[in-house]
C-alpha cells in the first residue's frame, strides 16, 4: 500500500489587512490520501466558502499550504523541481468547473488536444499523437470527425466538459483533482460526465478527488466523502452511510436542501427557517456550524472534536460525546480500504 | 397547486422568435403557445439551446438583434404586449411583468448602493411618491426578502450570492407585478441557499398572487417548485402540464428521459443520460427533431412535424405516439 498523494494535516490561513490582521482559516487541519493500487472517487462536498476549492488548489501545487504537507509518493511537492515537478503535474491533473474558460479561445480542439501528448512525452510521433487522441474522444462518447476540426466556442458545455475529461484519457494521470465538473453543464448531460469520470476509476485506475456541493452526483460517484464547513471536516466516512444517514447537522441541512425529483417529497419542511446561510464573516469561536445549527447547546461554544461514530465514519459534533474521540489521520491509517 | 385559478393572465399564442446568423435564419423559438393562471408556478425546462430563454425573453419583449420575434402574441390580461410602443411597454415592465435574469446576482450595477437600485423602480412607475414613502417601501420589500434593511445601504459586492439573489427578487416584486418571470435564478447558488431563495421567491409570488414562470434545466428543482410544467425541446414546446402529471406519467419520451437521467440519492445506480446531443436549430433533423434521439421512434417520426395537441384536460404533447388520442 503506497500513497500516491498525501496531504497531511493541511491548514491555510488568509489574512487581509496590514495592521490589525484579520485572519480567516480556509483550510482547517485536513488531512487525505489516495493510494497507488486502490484507486478511488474521494467527494470533498461543502458549500461555496467551505475551503474546497482551496483544498483543491493546494492538491494540485497552485497553492501552498500555511501549515502541513503535500507529497507525492512520499516527497513534499514543493521540494520536487525538474523532472520530478514535471512527473507531478503530470500524474495529478486537474479538471475545472468552468469548461468555457480552461481553453485556449483560438486553438482546435485538435491541438488542445495533441499538444499536452507531445509535451508530456506521450506519443513518440504526430500520428500516435492524433490516434491517442481519437481514442480518448471516443472513449467520452464524442466522435473525433465532428470534434477535432472545431473550435472550443463551436461545443456545447457537456462537451466541452468531456474534452477536458478527454484530456485526462489522454495523460493516464494517477490522480484527477475535479473541481466540480458537473456544476456547469445540464442536468441532463451530467449523467455521461460523470459516467465517464467513473470509468476513468475503473478502465484507467485513476483516483480522483471530486470537489462539489451537490450530494447527488457525489452520491452516485463517490466511495468515500468529507462534508466541509468553514474550512474544517465536520463528517467523513463512506458515501453510501454519509448520505443515507448524515449525522452532523450540516450534513442534514445540504442532505435536505436537494430539490428531489419528485414532487411527492416535501423540500426540506423539516429543516430550520428560512435564511439562515447568509451570515458571512461571523467572528465564530467553537463550534462553526453553531449560529444556523437547530440543535446548538452550550456545548458548542467549545471546538468539538472528531468522534468516531462506526468503523469509518467520524463527525465533529458534540451530540456525538459519547463515541470515541478520534482523528482522521488515525483513520487512515487503521483503515487501508479507502482513503480514510 | 389548486391556487391557480380564474382566467389566464398571461396568454402567449403560437410565439416565434428568430435570429439571423450568417448561414441562415434560425427559430429559437417555433410556435410557442401556453398559459399561465394567476398563482401557477410554471416552469419551462429544456437543455441548452432549447429556446426557453429565447421565450422568456421575447415575454418581456427585450429580444435583441439580430433575434426578432417574428410571430404570435403576448396577451397579458388581454393586451397583446407585442403591439404596445417602446414607452408603453416601459411602464408594463416591472410594474406588471417582472424579470429576474439569469446569474441575476452579476445583474445589479456595482457602482450604486442597493436601495438605490430599488428606489429606480418606484420613482420610473409612481410619479407622486414622496422620498419618505420610498424610504419605506425599501425597507419593507427588503424585509420581504428576507434581509436586513441596511444592506440598502451597501453594495453589491459586499453581499454574498445568495444575498444578491435576493435583491433580484426584492426588485422584481418591489411593484407586485402580475407575473414574475425567472431565468435559472438560482444555478450559480448552493443547494442550501438555492432551497431558501426559491423559498422566498414561492412565498412572495403566493402573497401577492403572481404568476410565476421559471426558466430552467434542473427537473429536480421543477418537481419541488413548479405547479405545472413545460417542455421545451429544439425551439418547440413538446409537453405541457401539472407537476404531478408530468412526473407520474410523462408523456413525450423526451420528458421521460429528463426525469429518467436525473440522479437520485435513495438508490446507486448506472447513470443514463439522453443518447446523442441536441441538434443544431439550422440543421434540424426532417420530422420531429427528437426522433434521432428517440427511443420510441417510427417511421413517420423521420417525415412528419408532430402537432401540438391536447391529449387530456391540461395535458398537452407533440408527439405522434398520440396522435389518437388527441383531442
Amino acid at each position: 500500500m503506497s500513497a500516491v498523494l498525501e496531504a497531511d494535516h493541511l491548514t491555510r490561513v488568509f489574512s487581509r489587512g496590514l495592521f490589525n490582521k484579520v485572519e480567516n482559516v480556509a483550510v482547517n487541519d485536513i488531512s487525505l490520501r489516495v493510494d497507488d493500487d486502490n484507486p478511488s472517487i474521494t467527494v470533498i462536498a461543502g458549500e461555496s466558502g467551505s475551503g474546497k476549492t482551496t483544498l483543491a488548489s493546494m492538491l494540485l501545487g497552485f497553492m501552498r499550504p500555511t501549515r502541513g504537507e503535500i507529497r507525492y509518493r512520499g516527497r513534499d511537492i514543493h521540494s520536487l523541481k525538474g523532472d520530478d515537478w514535471r512527473e507531478f503535474r503530470r500524474n495529478v491533473q486537474p479538471i475545472f468547473q468552468d469548461p468555457f474558460e480552461v481553453f485556449n479561445p483560438v486553438y482546435r480542439v485538435d491541438r488542445i488536444l495533441t499538444q499536452p501528448a507531445q509535451l508530456y512525452g506521450i506519443a513518440d510521433s504526430e500520428d500516435e499523437a492524433h490516434e491517442m487522441v481519437e481514442d480518448a474522444l471516443r472513449q467520452v462518447g464524442l466522435r473525433p470527425a465532428e470534434t477535432l476540426r472545431r473550435f472550443p466556442h463551436q461545443l456545447s458545455g457537456g462537451q466541452r466538459q468531456r474534452i477536458t475529461v478527454a484530456r485526462a484519457f489522454l495523460l493516464k494521470p494517477k490522480v484527477i483533482v475535479a473541481d466540480e465538473p458537473v456544476s456547469m453543464i445540464d442536468a441532463s448531460l451530467r449523467a455521461t460526465v460523470l459516467e465517464s469520470l467513473r470509468a476513468l476509476k475503473t478502465e484507467l485506475g485513476i483516483s480522483i478527488i471530486y470537489i462539489t456541493h451537490d450530494l447527488t452526483t457525489a452520491y452516485q460517484v463517490g466511495d468515500s466523502i468529507y462534508v466541509l464547513y468553514r474550512g474544517s471536516v465536520v463528517e467523513a466516512g463512506n458515501v453510501e452511510n454519509v448520505v443515507q444517514q448524515p449525522s452532523h447537522p450540516y450534513t442534514q441541512l445540504l442532505m435536505g436542501s436537494i430539490p428531489v425529483p419528485d414532487p411527492r417529497v416535501p423540500w426540506g419542511d423539516d429543516l430550520s427557517p428560512i435564511s439562515s446561510g447568509d451570515q458571512r464573516d461571523v467572528a465564530v469561536t467553537g463550534c462553526a456550524f453553531a449560529p444556523r445549527c437547530p440543535h446548538a447547546f452550550d456545548r458548542c461554544e467549545d471546538d468539538p472534536p472528531h468522534y468516531r461514530l462506526d468503523d469509518d465514519r467520524a463527525v465533529k459534533c458534540f451530540l456525538y460525546e459519547d463515541r470515541p474521540i478520534t482523528d482522521l489521520e488515525s483513520m487512515l491509517s487503521k483503515n487501508t480500504t479507502s482513503p480514510i | 397547486m389548486t391556487s391557480a385559478n380564474g382566467e389566464a393572465v398571461l396568454k402567449v399564442n403560437n410565439l416565434s422568435v428568430e435570429y439571423e446568423t450568417p448561414r441562415g435564419m434560425l427559430r429559437a423559438a417555433d410556435g410557442v403557445s401556453f398559459e399561465l393562471r394567476p398563482g401557477q408556478r410554471f416552469g419551462l425546462v429544456g437543455e441548452s439551446g432549447s429556446g426557453k430563454t429565447t421565450t422568456a425573453l421575447a415575454l418581456m419583449r427585450l429580444t435583441q438583434l439580430p433575434g426578432r420575434i417574428v410571430d404570435g402574441e403576448v396577451l397579458l390580461d388581454g393586451v397583446d404586449l407585442l403591439g404596445l410602443s417602446e414607452n408603453e411597454m416601459r411602464e408594463v415592465r416591472l410594474a406588471q411583468i417582472s424579470y429576474v435574469p439569469q446569474g441575476a446576482m452579476n445583474s445589479l450595477n456595482p457602482v450604486i448602493k442597493v436601495g438605490n437600485q430599488i428606489a429606480n423602480g418606484f420613482k420610473d412607475h409612481l410619479d407622486s411618491i414622496s422620498r419618505s414613502e420610498i424610504s419605506e417601501r425599501i425597507v419593507e420589500v427588503l424585509r420581504s426578502v428576507g434581509l436586513d434593511p441596511a444592506v440598502s445601504r451597501m453594495y453589491p459586492h459586499e453581499l454574498s450570492g445568495g444575498m444578491k439573489q435576493r435583491v433580484a427578487i426584492a426588485i422584481a416584486v418591489s411593484l407586485g407585478p402580475k407575473v414574475i418571470i425567472a431565468d435559472e435564478p438560482t444555478s450559480a447558488l448552493d443547494v442550501v441557499v438555492q432551497r431558501e431563495v426559491m423559498l422566498t421567491l414561492r412565498k412572495l409570488q403566493e402573497e401577492i398572487g403572481a404568476a410565476v414562470l421559471i426558466v430552467g434545466h434542473d427537473m429536480g428543482l421543477m418537481a419541488q417548485f413548479a405547479s405545472h410544467v413545460g417542455v421545451m425541446y429544439a425551439g418547440k414546446l413538446v409537453e405541457v402540464g401539472q407537476v404531478l402529471d408530468i412526473f407520474d406519467d410523462p408523456f413525450h419520451p423526451y420528458t421521460r428521459a429528463l426525469i429518467a437521467s436525473l440522479p437520485s440519492t435513495s438508490r446507486r445506480h448506472r447513470l443514463t443520460g439522453i443518447p446523442g446531443l441536441p441538434p443544431a436549430l439550422l440543421e434540424l433533423p426532417g420530422g420531429c427533431s427528437f426522433n434521432p434521439r428517440c427511443d420510441s421512434v417510427m417511421e413517420i417520426c423521420r417525415s412528419a412535424d408532430p402537432s401540438y395537441d391536447q391529449i387530456r384536460e391540461g395535458r398537452w404533447t407533440s408527439c405522434h405516439l398520440y396522435a389518437e388520442a388527441a383531442t
